[in-house]
């Protein structure tokens, strides 16, 4: 196996699309995921879970239960309440009216979705516990669900939590610019109702926890399925009364998350709760079916939206009311999607002088909405592009061309829109001239128009974002109810051989940072990105950090990276300085390489510095031994990135179904260190959005049970369904950001959703169908036709 | 009642006596220690846990480990020999067909299925050939570069 061969470092190494530095360990089978762990003495828990969406729970009988083999033990919300505190919420906006209700581990008294936590069986082994399970009785006595956020609303709704009347969780409201003179000075307003449905993470790992206490000595170890094992700590910390120091918490291998590995979770508070209950160590995985009823979902909008605008196609205003699901309690981070990340980005890539925007959080008897991949931008890019599409139709003017007349001009240091933000640099005429010419747009047009005449429909869309990420400025963090910071930390340590430990409080858990932070530290410094390991997910050894999401990795951790490689170089020029007895002021750096100025061959490299900071035997007066520096970044500002994806579909009027034909996507997000990793986060994130507009939906019955409980019934991207994506980029840096880069964890799923759906709503024009209800299955397009050839 | 088994795991013999409703892969992943081997699913839709069962991928988790018995079986920590990586795993490497690579061990293998039925697929076969197989990181399109990749380099093993 090559694995181990050290190759000299390109010169630049930054830019360049190596491959990764942790796929060997993934790809032989020996990576461990928090499932594969297995400790002496260790016990399992299984988890008794509601089967109705709203209930009374009148009496739970667990003596059968509790004589079955193998069980070591059977626990229900009357042992965990007040030994456990509720699950807290972790975004608290302000001005909003918050209504919180208590989320317990385990369930008391009343059950608010299919899938809350009820009881739990310990047994020695995982089928003993999972048998165990079904000999527990509880007594229900039902109430009515209510699944739509909407007629949550609405007055006689069913009603979930005292806290919160009318289950309206907040109010929150965004408003920018006189929207009133707006509509009233309008030639056009074009209106839509939207439901973003709701949707399932499915990351291909479910949750899980293992847990492992010590009564002598008070410490509780956590292996975890988490994006974010410091928050862990920090929440766990608060919910179990275990002291900070005393708490470890361990993200393995983790594999994928998409947001749902963001919150913490009934099943991880539930584990720990036995492990300190029983003084063993206590292993819970989900299974998919549970995964799919009790870990969290994604969007659930429903969005009433009026555009107003000018003749010829300028927009002068943007209205919304949203009824936003939060499921049955609020998750970790669940108030701030629909109104933080989905309000202030209601703007886009255009100039819009008036925004108001109302956000009702709904409670609903559903399983708990989170952040999802993408995480309110989607839902704003796909209601700004929606409009502006209809704005489009109702002008008679081409989709592009109403675009192009609203587009914020190119700016490299800051522009304000009327939600209040200021992006940080952008040139969107850029991204959509790019993204025209691959995909040949003025062609297409023309084949279209061939097309229709044989009776074939073929549709173009177009779907161009601003996204908001590399979150962020902590003080803004604060002062928009985020329950914590959201700088990052790196900390660089040089071992005496010159081979470096990077240490991190970010969290990967797919995205290839073992790689890309590697490049940074070696382009810097001149060392071979395979003697850069970096060590991350362990709150013992790795610095505190806040998380792997809203694409904020590499763009706030990253740049802690930089800051502390930065700080590692100007101590190595001082020390050559020294060594070589030249002033400081005279030393450079190129190419591993500090030497004198004029005299190249009077020089250091990295590793002889890295030897002579550790050994020590000649430092200057004053100078601390060792080659280590720490950093902790709090970024001035958001980073904003941005592009424009085109879609091309064809649909079948005979059976409705719509085929993908081709896909360009161009998104610039800012400089790039890894290209190839670039490319992959792009396709992932494309073909997510893709699920959402053709295929994804959680569905519930009016009774609140899941109906798309498994991957049977849950529809997401295959491969044999999806057409190779086409992806290229501009490159904008980001102006404020140490190593100019963005972030692109997410561009993908916001732009894709819009563009496909723009597509199939472009190749249906013959037949005046304006707006389906997503996911745009064969039955729904057909039945659209269908309706539009009798119009 | 357990009922004795032996299969041969990745060339070695293992024995062990088992309930019978025990599936394939619970039995490497919690009798044998081998966790390469990932459950992703209760469904059997999504792929995570194939494995070679007498030479033709499976899905791990529709096999009771007693149907296995005097079989031969070889999961991803079988597939490298002496070091060295199969054509197949250095193709995802080299053409980036993975992320969170839970997926991966399970992609693999049907990929290996597919080169053994078809060694020069085209884009399209692979796609159709992988389409038993769930990724939600890649997109697949990496994973189908890959696939022609290791199918260009001469195959699968």
């Amino acid at each position: 196996m090559s694995v181990a061969a050290t190759a000299p470092a390109p010169a630049r190494v930054f830019g360049s699309g190596i491959r990764r530095r942790e796929d060997p360990r993934l790809l032989t089978g020996t990576a461990l995921y928090t499932a594969d762990f297995t400790l002496p003495g260790q016990a399992y828990a299984a988890i008794l879970r509601s089967p109705h969406a709203h209930a009374r729970i009148r009496t739970i009988d667990t003596a059968r239960a509790k004589a079955a083999p193998g069980v070591v033990a059977v626990f229900t919300g009357a042992d965990s309440d007040g030994v456990l505190k509720p699950i807290p919420c972790a975004w608290l906006i302000p001005n909003s009216n918050l209504k919180t209700a208590p989320y317990r581990p385990m369930a008391t008294d009343t059950v608010r979705f299919v899938g809350d936590a009820v009881a739990v069986v310990v047994a020695d082994s995982d089928h003993q516990a999972y048998d165990a399970l079904e000999l527990i009785d509880v007594d229900y006595a039902p109430l009515p669900a209510v699944v739509d956020p909407q007629k949550a609303a609405e007055a006689g709704a069913p009603h979930l939590h005292e806290e919160a009347p009318g289950n309206i969780a907040f109010h929150w409201t965004v408003a920018g610019g006189d929207i009133d003179a707006a509509f009233t000075s309008a030639d056009v307003v074009v209106r839509d109702r939207i439901v973003q449905q709701r949707l399932i993470p499915t990351a291909m790992e479910p949750r899980g926890a293992l847990a492992q206490y010590v009564p002598a000595t008070g410490e509780l170890t956590l292996w975890n399925t988490t994006q974010n094992p410091h928050i862990v700590r920090f929440i766990m910390s608060v919910v179990t009364g275990v002291p900070e120091d005393r708490l470890r918490v361990i993200a393995p291998e983790v594999g994928g998350g998409f947001g749902s590995k963001i919150p913490q979770i009934q099943g991880d508070f539930i584990t720990v709760f036995c492990a300190m209950q029983l003084g063993r160590p206590v292993k819970w995985v989900e299974t998919r079916s549970e995964n799919y009823v009790s870990t969290t979902h994604g969007r659930d909008h429903v969005q009433e939206v009026e555009l107003a605008a000018t003749t010829d196609g300028r927009i002068l205003g943007v209205r919304a009311t949203v009824w936003a699901g939060m499921g049955g309690y609020l998750s970790t981070a669940a108030p701030g999607i629909p109104t933080i990340l989905h309000g202030l980005m209601l703007s886009g890539p255009y100039q819009i002088p008036a925004i108001k925007e109302d956000v009702y959080g709904v409670y609903t008897t559903t399983t708990p909405v989170e952040a999802y991949r993408g995480a309110g931008r989607p839902e704003a890019t796909y209601m700004l592009e929606r409009l502006v599409d209809l704005l489009a139709d109702e002008i008679k003017a081409d989709p592009v061309e109403v675009r192009r007349r609203n587009l914020i001009p190119p700016f490299e240091n800051g522009h304000a829109v009327a939600t209040g933000l200021t992006y940080d640099s952008g040139d969107y005429q850029g991204a959509l001239d790019t993204a025209l010419a691959q995909i040949g747009y003025d062609n297409l047009r023309t084949e279209q128009a061939a097309a229709r005449a044989k009776g074939r429909y073929i549709g173009i869309g177009v779907s161009m974002y601003v996204e908001i990420c590399g979150l962020g400025p902590s003080q803004v963090a604060g002062a928009v109810g985020f329950q914590g910071g959201l700088w990052e930390s790196a900390i660089v340590r040089f071992h005496p051989s010159g081979k470096v430990h990077v240490f991190v409080g970010i969290s990967p858990h797919g995205q290839g940072e073992e790689t890309t932070f590697a490049q940074v530290v070696a382009d810097e410094l001149g060392v071979a990105v395979t003697d850069v390991k970096v060590v991350h997910g362990d709150t013992e050894n790795t610095p505190m950090g806040w998380g792997t999401y809203g694409s904020r990795a590499t763009a706030v951790g990253g740049a802690a990276l930089a800051i502390a490689t930065r700080k590692i170089k100007e101590k190595a020029r001082l020390l050559t300085s020294h060594l070589l007895e030249a002033a400081v002021e005279d030393i450079d750096y190129a190419d591993g390489k500090f030497f004198v100025r004029g005299s190249p061959d009077k020089a250091k490299t990295i590793q002889d510095i890295a030897l002579m900071a550790n050994v020590a035997w000649n430092l200057p007066q004053g100078m601390e031994a060792g080659l280590e520096a720490s950093s902790f970044y709090d970024p001035p500002n958001f980073t904003y990135p941005f592009g424009t994806h085109i879609a091309v579909v064809e649909v079948d009027p005979e059976t409705g179904h719509v085929e993908l034909k081709r896909y360009v996507a161009v998104d610039d997000c800012g400089r790039q260190i890894n290209p190839t990793i670039v490319e992959g986060q792009v396709h992932g994130g494309v073909v997510q959005g893709i699920g959402q507009a053709l295929w994804e939906q959680a569905v519930y019955d009016q009774n609140g049970q899941l109906l798309t409980g498994s991957l049977i019934d849950y529809a997401i991207p295959r491969a044999d369904l999806l057409p190779d994506i086409d992806v290229r980029s501009t490159v904008t840096p980001s102006p404020h950001h140490p190593l100019g880069v963005k972030g692109i964890g997410e561009a993908g799923t916001i732009a894709s959703t819009a563009a496909v759906y723009n597509a199939v709503i472009d190749a249906l024009e013959p037949f005046t169908v304006r707006s389906i209800q997503m996911p745009l299955t064969p039955e729904r397009v057909w039945r659209a036709i269908t309706a539009g050839k009798g119009a | 009642m357990k009922v004795p088994i032996t299969i041969s795991i990745n060339g070695r013999a293992r024995s062990a006596e088992v309930e019978p409703r025990l599936l394939l892969v619970q039995f490497l992943r919690d009798v044998l220690g081998l966790t390469g081997t990932k459950i992703g699913c209760d469904t059997s839709q999504c792929g995570a846990c194939m494995v070679l069962l007498d030479g033709i991928a499976v899905k791990s988790c529709t096999c009771l480990a007693v149907q296995a018995d005097g079989c031969a079986v070889t999961t991803i920590e079988g597939l490298a020999s002496n070091g060295q990586l199969s054509a197949l795993q250095e193709a995802f490497w080299e053409k980036h067909g993975l992320q969170c690579g839970f997926c991966t061990p399970g992609m693999i293998f049907a990929a290996y299925e597919l080169l053994r039925t078809n060694p020069n697929p085209s884009p399209e076969q692979i796609r159709h050939g992988l389409e038993g197989n769930m990724c939600r990181c890649t997109g697949y399109q990496n994973i189908v570069r890959a696939v022609q990749a290791a199918a260009a380099a001469g195959g699968r093993a």
